[in-house]
């Protein structure tokens, strides 16, 4: 196995059970590096508890998530807090309602992303207050690196604007900017197209493939747009009902009979089948 | 032609109007009359063991003026005002205001520049209705009126002042009201280098007998704008309600109490450590309610508030209880004392006759300094990534934690920072008085930096020193009016409440700007709610 293609993220066993829930049944699935990783499945299905359990909102009742650096340094997900997985492990994610810190401008909001490496360099805000030039250094290089992201990311001309005064499609893209300041290795995306109109979601896979190739970023990403999931992922997984039902290259979960089960539901006959079986 | 109609229409409809609102206060009179009449027009005593009733309908005549007056003055000048308003046809025009301006004026003059003019109308009163209390009934009255017109009177200035500005901006061709509120900001950004400027020259303004009044009040104020940053920090940039502030300004005075009296240490050494204690504190409490959110941690902080009040009025054997901590050494020039009998003092050396007015003055710039370093840690502070933090966790807490901010840290550092300066002011408050006791630290205070920091808008530091000045000094200003100046003061929060919902100064301004520095609007600022 090549290292383009080694995973980055391994799930094993992931259980989630809330109460008499159980959310999420003996899930395992793994995304590779550098790809784009799509998790689809009906309303319902435990997309989003994946991501919570992956980014560390939520404790797995059960199972194992292995993080796997670049250089080889692997981090185990379950264990660590939510706040670390983003600090240490370098996961990022956005939110399917989106959470910007709405009453900060859009620059201030891509600081506040960066708030580990500008911590350490103020020496815990202590050579700050002192104003030493370090940190006013570390500062112009954040704003530097912020401002790289607000061009890429066509939000450069709303840099001092508050982020809730920006437009639907464009909190959802400072959101991606503001994910990717944390310099993540993999970035999870919760619906990054919901909401947004056909020329705004075709923009969106511009972005996100370019980000792959030229960042060498790998993505995981829920979506309900297949516009979107089949442009532009590598592998999906599809989930009902809290287990994995497919699992494959586009073209494979497309013709899936069970992914068509899930999502269209089954022919008459098939009904009457099971039906029989159970004696109904 | 069209002209002319227009304006015969309007006459006629002003004219009917007068007389509709004349009925109309009339009518509203005449129903409080009758409410009032049984509820506070007639009393019953106890007399010799039997009930007897006490007519006193001059109770239910004032109130019925009152709210006569009051329907036909809100008629005028706020319901006509709106009506006409809606038919672009200003009724609170210039003149009217200028109208306003001189009767509330002529009133106020006539009562306070005319001598006896008050007590001529409380002699007459009391003759009016047969009994000596109308007397100061009628004071109290005359008092609360005068100082009302007073306020119209300032209001009126200002609104004219303002509408000259509008005019003249408009003369010069920017006129439109996005360019108006521009240059107004610009102004109000000229607010706070003045109001430092006066803050400075403070003590040399007011000379006489009310010299030490003076500066006594502008201490008082001070120390409320220092606890009103402090709190700040807290409520205003981390979004944390914390109902029991006043527990670090309790324990930044005991603290620096017990440290000074024990160990005779001066002020510039035992201030750092009674700051770091309140600190600690202010960390211990932080753990606790680090989990809690919105209405549960404003209750656990109220506890905490009132649990160090209680251990310190129990805790006999460190806290000396009810009775305080006396003798607490006052603040020395440098190493200097201002005791009258000390050698050498600081009247020997500079060779000045003993007055106490040198102390109060060098408190006063003492307090100044402490609140201006205040102001200047916490404005720093909030260009920091601690700061902004602080202010992300305000805005949303989930959003923080996805991007690997320690919130826990983040929580405790606000906590810390913020008693750190309530115990600075605490330490002050010790060395001032000379004596504290628990009595100094009731919940009332925690509430009272609270509405300065609510009233002057959270996270900004101007609008709490325009709301200290306010509370405070109001409350001093009035203080002749006694128990009355509660009325002023919840009248005041209600009125600020409903036309400025988010305090005084509700904007935001962002700690950085690629190009240009832009408000942001009170709406999209969150308040914070954990």
């Amino acid at each position: 196995m090549s290292a383009e293609t080694a995973p980055i993220l391994q799930v094993d066993h992931l259980t989630m059970r809330f109460g008499g829930l159980i959310a999420i049944n003996d899930l395992s699935f793994s995304a590779r590096r550098k790809q784009i990783t799509a998790i689809i499945g009906p309303n319902g299905a435990g997309k989003t508890t994946v991501f919570n359990c992956i980014t560390g909102f939520y404790k797995p009742t059960e199972g194992m998530i292995t993080l796997t650096h670049p250089g080889g340094e692997e981090y185990l997900l379950e264990r660590l807090e939510d706040y670390e997985i983003a600090s240490t492990a370098h996961i990022a994610r956005t939110f399917q309602n989106i959470r910007l810190f709405s009453g900060m401008t859009v620059l201030e909001n891509l600081l506040v992303a960066q708030h580990r490496v500008l911590n350490q360099a103020s020496f815990f805000s202590l050579a700050g207050i002192l104003g030493l030039g370090r940190y006013r250094k570390a500062e112009a290089e954040a704003i530097d690196f912020a401002s790289y992201w607000l061009e890429r990311m066509n939000l450069i001309d709303r840099a001092d604007d508050a982020a809730g005064d920006l437009p639907y499609g464009a909190q959802r893209r400072l959101e991606i900017a503001r994910a990717m300041c944390t310099k993540p290795v993999l970035l999870c995306l919760d619906e990054p197209a919901a909401g947004l109109n056909p020329r705004e979601s075709a923009e969106l896979n511009d972005t996100l493939r370019w980000v792959r190739d030229e960042h060498g970023l790998s993505i995981l990403l829920i979506e309900h747009d297949m516009g979107v999931v089949m442009g532009i992922s590598d592998h999906i997984v599809v989930l009902d009902y809290g287990s994995k039902i497919s699992d494959g290259a586009p073209e494979f979960v497309r013709n899936d009979p069970a992914v068509i089960a899930a999502y269209l539901g089954v022919a008459e006959e098939a009904v009457e089948e099971v039906e029989a079986e159970v004696q109904l | 032609m069209a002209e002319a109609v227009g304006t015969a229409i309007g006459t006629r409809v002003g004219q009917d109007s007068l007389a509709n609102s004349v009925r109309d206060a009339i009518i509203a009179g005449l129903i409080a009359f009758l409410l009032f009449v049984v509820i506070l027009g007639l009393k019953t005593e106890n007399a010799q063991e039997k009930l007897i009733l006490i007519p006193r309908i001059g109770y239910a005549v004032t109130i019925a003026v009152v709210v006569a007056v009051g329907r036909l003055l809100l008629d005028v000048f706020v319901w006509r005002a709106r009506a006409s308003r809606a038919a672009a046809k200003p009724l609170l025009t210039t003149r009217s205001i200028l109208w306003l301006l001189a009767i509330s004026w002529a009133i106020g003059a006539y009562f306070f520049i005319v001598p006896g003019a008050r007590e001529a109308l409380a002699t007459s009163a009391s003759d009016l209705f047969g009994a000596d209390e109308w007397r100061t009934r009628t004071r109290i009255a005359v008092d609360l009126f005068g100082y009302a017109f007073m306020g119209v009177f300032i209001v009126a200035t200002a609104m004219v002042l303002m509408l000259v500005l509008r005019r003249t901006l408009a003369g010069i061709g920017i006129g439109t009201r996005d360019e108006t509120q521009g240059v107004l900001s610009e102004l109000s950004t000229q607010l706070a280098p003045a109001l430092l400027a006066i803050a400075l020259v403070l003590p040399f303004l007011v000379v006489g007998p009310q010299q030490r009044y003076a500066i006594d009040t502008a201490i008082q104020v001070l120390t409320y704008i220092m606890l009103g940053w402090g709190l700040n920090v807290v409520v205003g940039l981390a979004g944390l309600l914390d109902l029991g502030y006043v527990a670090f300004y309790a324990v930044g005075a005991y603290s620096f109490a017990l440290i000074s009296t024990t160990f005779g240490w001066s002020f510039w050494v035992c201030l750092p450590l009674a700051g770091m204690f309140a600190a600690a504190w202010g960390i211990m409490l932080g753990f606790p309610v680090l989990r809690l959110r919105g209405d549960y941690l404003a209750i656990v902080t109220l506890a905490f508030g009132e649990i160090i009040r209680i251990v310190l009025l129990n805790w006999y054997s460190l806290t000396n209880g009810p009775n305080g901590i006396s003798r607490i050494p006052r603040v020395s020039f440098f190493g200097l004392s201002f005791d009258r009998n000390a050698e050498p003092s600081f009247y020997s050396v500079f060779g000045l006759e003993y007055d106490n007015i040198y102390r109060i003055v060098f408190m006063y710039y003492v307090i100044l300094f402490l609140a201006l370093l205040v102001n200047f840690v916490t404005n720093r502070l909030r260009r920091l990534p601690i700061g902004r933090a602080w202010e992300a966790l305000r805005e949303d807490e989930i959003a923080c934690r996805s991007l690997g901010i320690n919130t826990v840290i983040t929580k405790l550092s606000a906590f810390a920072i913020g008693a750190m300066f309530g115990g600075f002011a605490g330490s002050f408050f010790a060395t001032r008085q000379g004596f504290i006791s628990p009595e100094s630290f009731t919940f009332h205070e925690s509430a009272l930096v609270l509405a300065i920091v609510v009233l002057g808008g959270l996270g900004s530091q101007l609008g709490i020193v325009i709301a200290a000045v306010a509370l405070i000094g109001s409350s001093e200003f009035f203080r002749d009016l006694e128990e009355y100046r509660m009325l002023i003061f919840g009248g005041s929060m209600v009125a600020i409440m409903i036309w400025k919902p988010r305090g005084l100064v509700s904007s935001r301004t962002p700690s950085v700007a690629l190009k240009e520095r832009k408000v942001i609007s009170a709406e999209l600022v969150k308040e914070g709610h954990g």
